[in-house]
C-alpha cells in the first residue's frame, strides 16, 4: 500500500503532514514532545492535542463517510505556514498538524493538531487557533457520501465566526 | 500573456474543467480572468455564480491582484476541512 499519498513538511520545531492513511496518535505525541524538549529543554510545561473524527450523521441524516479533496502543493504549504504562525503567535516550543485526504469512513480520524508551550493557556489557545484557522485557510473540501449518493459540505457560519475571533484578537 | 487555471471541488464539478490555459491581456487582474471565464461557457457561468476563493501561485489573494505570465490561478469554493 505504498501508493498512498503522504507529504511531510518539517521545520526546526514544526511539522505538518497531508496523507491518505490513518495516523498514530502516540507517534505524533512523541514527535511533538521530543521536538519540544530539543527546542526548549526544561521549558515545556504543557502539551495539548486535538483529534477530529468523522461522525456518522449530519443535518440531513446518516452518512457512510466523507471524501476529502485537496489542492496538491498549496494544501501542504498552507497547513505548514499555519503551524509556523501558531508557533510564533503563541511562543510554542513545538507544534504539528496532520490532515487526512481521500476517502474516510465514519468514526475514523480526520485531523490532529498538537501544541507544546511553557504554560497550558498558550497550548490550549494554539490548538484552538490551529483548528479554527485550518477550517478557514487550508484548501480542503469535504464531500459526504451514503451509498452512491454524495454531496459537498457547506461552510458553517459558526466556523467563520470562530476564525474571525483570532483575526481580531492580536 | 498566458496563465494556468486550476479548479477544485464544486467549482471543478460544475465548470467541468480541472485545468486550462487562459490567454489574457498584459496586466490583467484575477477579476479580469474571472470575467473572461464567466463568458467562456454556460457551465463556467454557473460555476462562478457561487462565492469562490482565488489563489495565485498557491497563495490566497483577492480578485484585485494583478496576474503575470505563467501564473497559476486556482478557483475554488470556501474551504471545509477540519
Amino acid at each position: 500500500m505504498n501508493s498512498l499519498f503522504s507529504h511531510l513538511s518539517l521545520g526546526a520545531n514544526v511539522f505538518s503532514v497531508i496523507q491518505q492513511q490513518d495516523f498514530d496518535h502516540t507517534e505524533l505525541y512523541q514527535r511533538l514532545h521530543s521536538t519540544a524538549v530539543d527546542t526548549a529543554t526544561g521549558n515545556t510545561g504543557a502539551i495539548v492535542t486535538f483529534t477530529g473524527l468523522v461522525r456518522d450523521f449530519n443535518q440531513s441524516g446518516d452518512i457512510d463517510g466523507i471524501v476529502l479533496e485537496h489542492y496538491p502543493g498549496m494544501t501542504e504549504k498552507a497547513l505548514f505556514e499555519l503551524v509556523e504562525e501558531a508557533v510564533s503567535r503563541f511562543a510554542l516550543t513545538s507544534a504539528g498538524a496532520v490532515h487526512r485526504v481521500g476517502r474516510i469512513l465514519n468514526n475514523e480520524q480526520i485531523v490532529w493538531v498538537g501544541a507544546a508551550a511553557p504554560h497550558r493557556q498558550a497550548a490550549f489557545d494554539a490548538a484552538c487557533f490551529l483548528m479554527d484557522m485550518l477550517k478557514q485557510s487550508v484548501p480542503l473540501w469535504k464531500k459526504e457520501f451514503k451509498g452512491d449518493s454524495e454531496h459537498w459540505v457547506e461552510t458553517k457560519a459558526s466556523d467563520d465566526k470562530a476564525a474571525l475571533k483570532w483575526m481580531k484578537k492580536r | 500573456m498566458q496563465i494556468t487555471v486550476k479548479t477544485f471541488a464544486q467549482t471543478r464539478e460544475v465548470c467541468e474543467e480541472p485545468e486550462l490555459l487562459l490567454t489574457l491581456s498584459p496586466n490583467a487582474s484575477i477579476a479580469d480572468a474571472i470575467a473572461l471565464l464567466k463568458s467562456r461557457s454556460a457551465k463556467w457561468g454557473l460555476a462562478l455564480e457561487s462565492h469562490v476563493l482565488t489563489a495565485c501561485n498557491q497563495q490566497l489573494c483577492d480578485q484585485q491582484t494583478a496576474l503575470s505570465a505563467g501564473d497559476e490561478l486556482a478557483i475554488f469554493p470556501p474551504v471545509t476541512g477540519g
